[in-house]
């Protein structure tokens, strides 16, 4: 199993009795909230937790990017991941993702993947998301349009790295005479493409196409969902004529690992609440704007999803429900083992620092991880 | 009351018509929640008019064809509406969202069109008077600021929907997005071009209304060569429900006026 320290950059000195007085830590949350002093603090720790996943001996650490919120500070993970080439070695480094439909200029999206790509010596996985639902309200860009303008976004750049260039790109929402992309990527064809997601069945279907096989993140879901989706891939692949390979069915969940359960629950049980309650928390609509999912998807996402959004989650829920892994380390490695045995899982991306998780903790966390269950995941 | 809705064919598309009464016609083009009920304010109209209150294609009856992208392909598509059923002399009457298809409409071809009247109508900007945001709201946040008169929210929120209407909903809201999400209910290129609307036109606005707020209705004025405004009091964004009698009126005046 490939295991990637994953990680969102959470705003950690967040004012909560403040930030409870808005709709949500997202779009609408003040930016007065937001002290640079100690954000760049945050910035500069996260960024050491993430270099270190490379002496612990993880296969590769991961960023995303999320806009105008307290839940994650990267808009542009691009600027972290060039930060981490610089300070490690052979570790994979990888973006999941770039949200493709937010963009105004895909192109610029291939030509920083291309040139992340060169700087790390081909260390880099590319995700392409499509941002969540309040991410069109922060960017203005129309949701209806969202699926139309992420598999455009993506023909254009998976064009831009495999064809010869100059050629023209002939789209409704891109329209580009000259796309002749200076630098190339350095992994041919193309950098691996990753695609998380929540589920959405016409996401599942897509990258299990046999033209892309990309593998598929479930991300921040029940361990009954992840199970479906992984399956409903597999399903898919089957349908398609092929057996899909451990290394497409991934899983990003946030973990938690400590010398028994309750000591484990007593430690991250609050920060795993401020992750779901405070940095996630958002209306429907904000969460799912219309077209953002397709008609059918939002009707099934309103009738199974109840954790993540409006809905107030307790620790003691959010590990039943297997949402976040948190226990000893018997408890922790029998349940990842039980996944893997469900569903043939073959990526791991495990969150070892999460909502207002103190450095100290996530630290024991991840070493404890490395040291006492990821043998046994590797092995 | 109305004969029952019929599909009726535009090119391939089908929509869902309302007609009642007759008369000269007039065309009523439903706002951004689409049509919800046959209202008072409808029968009032059919009682000298041949009124035609047509779903717009992508909401509730009609089809969703891929082929309506904007507000601008809307106002082509009622071009057709017009020419395929034969209508002239049209009193062309619309809501919100359906006022600016109506204005994106008449900027383009007014042959067929009698009259223009705007009601809360989107389609374009007051810099620094933002519409409300409709989209971020919730159901009930949406309801009170639709309406002044709390009741009038109040029961539109006791009212519990079956899941056809809620289908309904969805497929409207679906729509709107697509509609007005990007540039927010606005065509930039429509206020520039409004002097063409050479027709006779009535503005009724809600003093209080808080999705278009009324600088909105000045500016209509402004731009529309013969136009004149009504603002109904204490009127939140729909007055042909929240205020009926205070709507009817001058609409009727206007339309006897310049049926002339």
């Amino acid at each position: 199993m490939k295991l990637i320290s994953f990680h969102l950059m959470p705003y950690r000195p967040l004012d909560f009795a403040e930030a409870a007085k808005h709709r949500s830590a997202w779009v609408v949350l003040p930016n007065s909230l937001y002290d640079p002093v100690k954000g760049a603090e945050e910035y500069a720790r996260y960024i050491d937790f993430l270099v270190d996943a490379e002496r612990l001996g993880f296969d590769g650490i991961s960023v995303n990017e999320h806009h105008q919120n307290a839940y994650g500070m990267m808009p542009a993970p691009n600027l972290i991941a060039s930060a981490l080439i610089q300070r490690t070695k052979n570790i994979k480094i990888a973006i999941l993702g770039r949200a493709l439909p937010i963009q105004q200029n895909p192109i610029f999206v291939a030509e920083e993947y291309a040139m992340l790509d060169n700087l790390s010596k081909g260390r880099i996985i590319c995700g392409f998301v499509r941002g969540i639902g309040a991410e069109y309200h922060s960017t203005g860009v129309n949701p209806y349009f969202s699926h139309e303008r992420f598999h455009e976004a993506h023909d254009l750049i998976i064009n831009a790295w495999t064809q010869p260039g100059p050629f023209p790109f002939e789209g409704r929402h891109y329209n580009i005479r000259y796309v002749n992309l200076w630098p190339r990527p350095y992994q041919q064809p193309h950098p691996p493409v990753w695609i998380p997601s929540q589920g959405s069945s016409e996401t599942v279907y897509w990258a299990a196409d046999p033209a892309r096989k990309y593998p598929f993140l479930v991300t921040f879901s029940s361990t009954e969902l992840v199970t479906r989706y992984l399956n409903a891939y597999r399903d898919k692949a089957r349908e398609y004529g092929y057996e899909p390979e451990a290394g497409q069915l991934g899983w990003a969940c946030p973990l938690y690992v400590a010398e028994t359960d309750e000591r484990a629950k007593a430690e991250a049980g609050h920060a795993i609440e401020t992750l779901f309650n405070n940095y996630l928390r958002m209306p429907f609509e904000m969460l799912i704007p219309p077209g953002y999912t397709s008609f059918n998807s939002l009707k099934n996402f309103m009738k199974l999803r109840t954790n993540v959004g409006g809905r107030i989650s307790t620790a003691d829920e959010l590990i039943a429900s297997g949402t976040a892994i948190i226990g000893s380390v018997k408890t922790v490695r029998s349940k990842i083992e039980e996944m893997r045995d469900k569903t043939g899982l073959g990526i791991l991306l495990p969150m070892f620092q999460f909502g207002v998780l103190p450095d100290d903790l996530a630290q024991r966390n991840i070493e404890l991880f490395a040291s006492e269950i990821m043998p046994h995941l590797k092995g | 009351m109305p004969s029952e809705a019929k599909i009726v064919k535009i090119g391939d598309i089908g929509v869902s018509l309302r007609r009642a009464g007759k008369g000269p016609p007039v065309l009523f083009l439903h706002g951004a929640d689409g049509y919800s009920q046959w209202l008072p304010f409808f029968d009032a109209l059919a009682e000298r008019y041949e009124l035609l209150v047509p779903e717009h294609p992508g909401f509730g009856a009609s089809d969703d064809p891929p082929l309506i992208r904007s507000v601008s392909d809307m106002a082509m598509f009622y071009l057709d509406f017009l020419e395929t059923l034969d209508l002239r002399g049209v009193h062309i009457v619309g809501h919100s969202l359906g006022g600016w298809i109506a204005a994106e409409m008449l900027v383009r071809d007014r042959a067929r069109a009698k009259s223009l009247t705007l009601i809360s109508a989107a389609g374009i900007r007051v810099e620094g008077v933002l519409s409300g945001d409709l989209f971020i709201w919730n159901r009930e946040e949406l309801l009170r600021n639709v309406f002044y008169d709390q009741h009038f929210a109040e029961v539109a929120l006791s009212l519990k929907p079956t899941d056809e209407q809620i289908d309904t909903m969805l497929k409207n809201r679906f729509t709107a997005t697509k509609l007005g999400w990007q540039p927010r209910w606005f065509n930039p290129d429509l206020e520039k071009w409004l002097h063409r609307i050479k027709l006779p036109a009535l503005i009724l606005w809600g003093n209080q209304d808080k999705i278009m707020p009324p600088a909105y209705a000045r500016l209509w004025r402004e731009r529309l060569p013969d136009a004149r405004l009504v603002m109904i009091e204490k009127c939140g964004h729909v007055p042909q429900v929240e205020k009926l009698a205070e709507t009817i009126g001058p609409l009727r005046d206007f339309l006897a006026e310049v049926s002339r």
